[in-house]
């Protein structure tokens, strides 16, 4: 099966010196194309900063990094990069600019993919995304947050990419928004074929969504496995286990 | 039962805007006991609000009213801000969502517990000093000498919730006033706060609220639960039974959770019904 | 559309055109605005002042430069609604004029000051690094001296004369904008909308002008307003020192200084023109304290 994403011994760090962070710690994982993948962990666990660090956004970094086949480096990446690979963040509030309407951001967007008809675009986006042409000369501030976050979907999905990543891409939103999203995710994937990375530190939502994953602590992959383990609580190592454990629910200690 | 700690009767509150007034809470009527209350629902649904109303903490413009609003037989209703002052965190206390906003950040841990136990019960140094530490104990922090000296941006998030909770906890209150304190942490640590939170209120007789977004939490660690739409309480269910909920809001927000235990290809939708605003518990 | 009134369309949260979407931001800031009646107040005596300016020839009841000896210093009266100088010219005359230099003083510096401010400001802060050390270095040299000494030295080289005082205001004051954008910029820098533009390609000139600049604008625009009663008075300083206006100008700055010799006797002289700067920067600060509620993002949120 071809790969679309492939992490290898990958380090990352903040600051240099004795000031030196390391946030991730030789990380390896191969995402095949059209595969959903997970990276699940505590917050501090490091898989936030692999996707930022895919997409040139975070620190600096060592080791491996392959989207489709092509090796990137350092923190510059391509116009062809940019047209492969895209990311839904996790604060709908803080992913969308203040002062920017929708037609704004998808427009600017377009323009910047080096699209044409981008009227007609604009009106196609947000009919995939599940919103209205009404929607689109509102600002960000006549949004709700699930609004919000299809909106940030849009503008992924506006350079037709074939890996998505998605940070805690529902972490903010209300439970009844979450499914709507998640669907949307779903619909989405199957219709285009991407491949996804998503990170979340809510075991069900990426039992729901991914076919594999991988948890994290403090910085390394501790343990990959197919969903069905994770729906079995069959984990392997002590910490995945307890993790598994610890979010399938409270239980009340005997008084 | 007996007569309950805090009695609630058409609780409203309502802010002005510029088209007309917003009723965040319409009309919220609960009895708390020396139990677990939980109270769900969604962003908007005014259960944060409700929170606040209790505790007098909501800021003009915005108006609270209720027919009845009793703690212990006392009614607090909008109590001039001077007796409401002196009632919180002295009978009432509220654990916001997160640490690091509640904290003072320039005064050591122990010098806020204690500021907070003397302002409350007017003891002495010493004695405040001998409480702050008991109550770090008992929310279980292992190494209470060394926490009491340190700063708040010294701990980890966990550790400051349980200190937040040690801050509430240490003028003995009769009501603690929960929001959403575990949704900033991680689960393992999540546990463990809710597990002091527990015993703290099967020990000390203490009446709990617990507003959350989390109906599977809510379920398994409350004893009843209030579920919230458009500021009004649709339902009210014992916490065992919520699965067994009826209200479609209810059984819409269980059904749109992914599982891990019951795949699905594709979640529920909740489908909102204009109807359920009007909806209250018991009509 | 047909029966909906103007302000529903303003105010709908479904606009239908790009053009309504913008209208409709407009005019949910003017409500705000509206609602702060001190800065409505201030907004008033602004467009009176402006008014002023423009129909200064035909609202002056004499001409600002004619002199009549023999009407020296005389009081309010009913020739002379607000007295007389030292030279007999007519004060409200002078004052009418006089609007016009204010008006340009201020909006040549507002021009200026802020425009130096929020690129050094904006480009220090976005690129970081040595760029970064070596701009704000340079503001706080400029910092480090009072502003009016610096204006005044830059005055003394550049020769006295109303457009050097200017543009030496303009010159000195530039520096507390620059700072203020810088810290903007820092904030915005790593939000994740920038993350998310710079990810679709966009350049860091894009970034700059289209994603930062805005939001560095509006903080800047309430600081402008708020800080021009301190332009005024600086260039009144200048004039009253003799380096800004020169006479025969109807400088406010420059009369106040004229009439500070018969400041017992004949108080009219110096206490008007004192009056009108005082009023016209009042004006100001209202107007800027208004434009607070309107800009800030924060409150914009609700």
């Amino acid at each position: 099966m071809a790969q679309m994403l492939k992490v290898d011994a990958l380090n990352v760090w903040f600051g240099e010196a004795h000031e030196r962070v390391d946030a991730v710690k030789s990380a390896s994982f191969t995402v095949a194309k059209g595969e959903s993948f997970g990276l699940v962990g505590e917050s501090g666990s490091g898989k936030s900063t692999i996707l930022r660090a895919i997409t040139g956004l975070a620190g600096s970094w060592s080791g491996r990094i392959e989207v489709a086949g092509e090796a990137v480096h350092g923190r510059h990446r391509s116009r062809a990069f940019h047209k492969t690979v895209q990311m839904v963040f996790q604060d709908p509030y803080a992913s969308l600019h203040p002062r920017h309407s929708v037609d704004r951001v998808l427009s600017e967007t377009l323009h910047l993919q080096g699209m044409d008809q981008i009227d007609a675009r604009i009106t196609r986006l947000l009919d995939s995304v599940g919103l209205g042409k009404g929607f689109r000369f509102r600002y960000p501030h006549q949004l709700s947050g699930g609004q919000r976050q299809r909106v940030a979907i849009a503008r992924a999905l506006a350079a037709e990419p074939q890996l998505l990543l998605l940070d805690e891409p529902t972490s903010a939103l209300d439970v009844s928004v979450q499914a709507e999203i998640l669907n949307l995710l779903s619909d989405l994937r199957k219709e285009r074929g991407l491949t996804f990375v998503m990170v979340s530190h809510d075991l069900a939502v990426v039992a729901h969504m991914c076919d594999r994953l991988a948890v994290m602590r403090g910085g390394e992959v501790v343990e990959e496995m197919p969903q069905a383990s994770l729906r079995a609580g069959a984990a392997t190592s002590d910490y995945a286990r307890n993790l598994l454990a610890a979010s399938e629910s409270y239980r009340r200690e005997p008084v | 039962m007996s007569a309950p700690l805090l009695s609630v009767r058409n609780l409203r509150v309502s802010f002005p805007t510029r088209s007309g007034t917003f009723e965040a809470v319409r009309g919220v009527s609960f009895d708390l006991g020396r139990e677990r209350l939980g109270v769900v629902g969604e962003s908007g649904s005014g259960k944060s609000m409700t929170g606040r109303a209790i505790l007098g903490l909501v800021r003009p413009p915005g108006k609270v009213s209720a027919d009845r609003l009793d703690l212990n037989g006392e009614t607090i209703l909008n109590l001039p801000e001077r007796r409401m002052r002196a009632l919180r965190g002295a009978r009432i206390s509220m654990v916001m969502q997160d640490p690091k906003f509640s904290l003072n950040p320039v005064m050591t841990v122990g010098q806020q517990i204690m500021e907070a136990y003397r302002l409350h019960s007017g003891q002495g140094g010493k004695a405040a000093r001998e409480k702050a530490l008991e109550m770090l104990s008992a929310v279980q922090i292992r190494d209470p000498e060394r926490v009491f000296d340190a700063y708040p941006h010294e701990v980890s998030g966990g550790m400051g919730q349980r200190i937040m909770i040690a801050m509430m906890l240490a003028p003995d209150p009769e009501i603690l006033i929960a929001d959403e304190p575990t949704s900033a942490l991680d689960v393992s640590v999540r546990n463990e706060v809710l597990r002091i939170m527990d015993k703290l209120v099967t020990e000390r007789g203490m009446g709990l609220i617990f507003v959350s977004h989390d109906l599977n939490l809510v379920a398994q660690f409350c004893d009843r639960v209030l579920i919230m739409y458009a500021g009004q309480v649709v339902e009210e269910i014992a916490a065992k039974d919520l699965h067994q909920a009826r209200h479609p809001y209810t059984q819409g927000l269980l059904e749109s959770l992914p599982r891990l235990d019951h795949p699905v290809e594709r979640l529920a939708v909740l489908q909102r019904q204009d109807s359920w605003r009007n909806d209250v518990k018991g009509a | 559309m047909t029966e909906m009134t103007t302000r529903a369309w303003l105010l709908t949260d479904a606009p239908q055109t790009r053009r309504q979407a913008r209208l409709g931001a407009i005019y949910q800031g003017w409500l705000t605005f509206r609602a702060n009646r001190l800065a409505m107040f201030g907004l008033a005596i602004l467009i009176l002042l402006v008014l002023m300016a423009i129909f200064a020839p035909w609202l002056s009841p004499q001409s600002p430069f004619a002199q009549n000896l023999a009407e020296r210093l005389k009081p309010p009266s009913a020739a002379h609604w607000l007295g007389t100088d030292a030279l007999g010219r007519d004060i409200l005359s002078r004052l009418i004029h006089g609007s016009r230099i204010t008006l340009f003083i201020v909006g040549t510096v507002a021009l200026i000051a802020p425009v130096i401010g929020l690129f050094v400001g904006t480009v220090a802060g976005f690129a970081g690094g040595w760029v970064d050390q070596v701009l704000m270095r340079i503001t706080d040299i400029f910092l480090a001296f009072p502003k009016l000494i610096l204006a005044l030295a830059f005055v003394a080289a550049l020769g006295p004369g109303i457009g050097n005082a200017v543009l030496a205001l303009a010159i000195t004051s530039w520096p507390p904008y620059a700072r203020l954008a810088r810290a903007e910029t820092l904030t915005i820098r790593h939000a994740d909308y920038i993350a998310a533009a710079r990810l679709q390609g966009a350049g860091p000139l894009r970034l700059l002008i289209g994603h930062v600049w805005p939001l560095c604008v509006s903080s800047l625009i309430v600081r402008v307003a708020l800080d021009m009663a301190g332009i005024i008075l600086s260039a009144a300083g200048l004039g009253f020192l003799g380096l800004g206006a020169q006479p025969p100008m109807p400088e406010w700055g420059a009369m106040i200084s004229d009439g500070r010799t018969y400041i017992l006797d004949f108080w009219w002289v110096a206490a008007v023109p004192g009056m009108a700067i005082f009023i016209v920067s009042l004006a100001f600060n209202l107007l800027g304290d208004g434009l607070r509620d309107v800009l800030d993002p924060k409150g914009a949120k609700e």
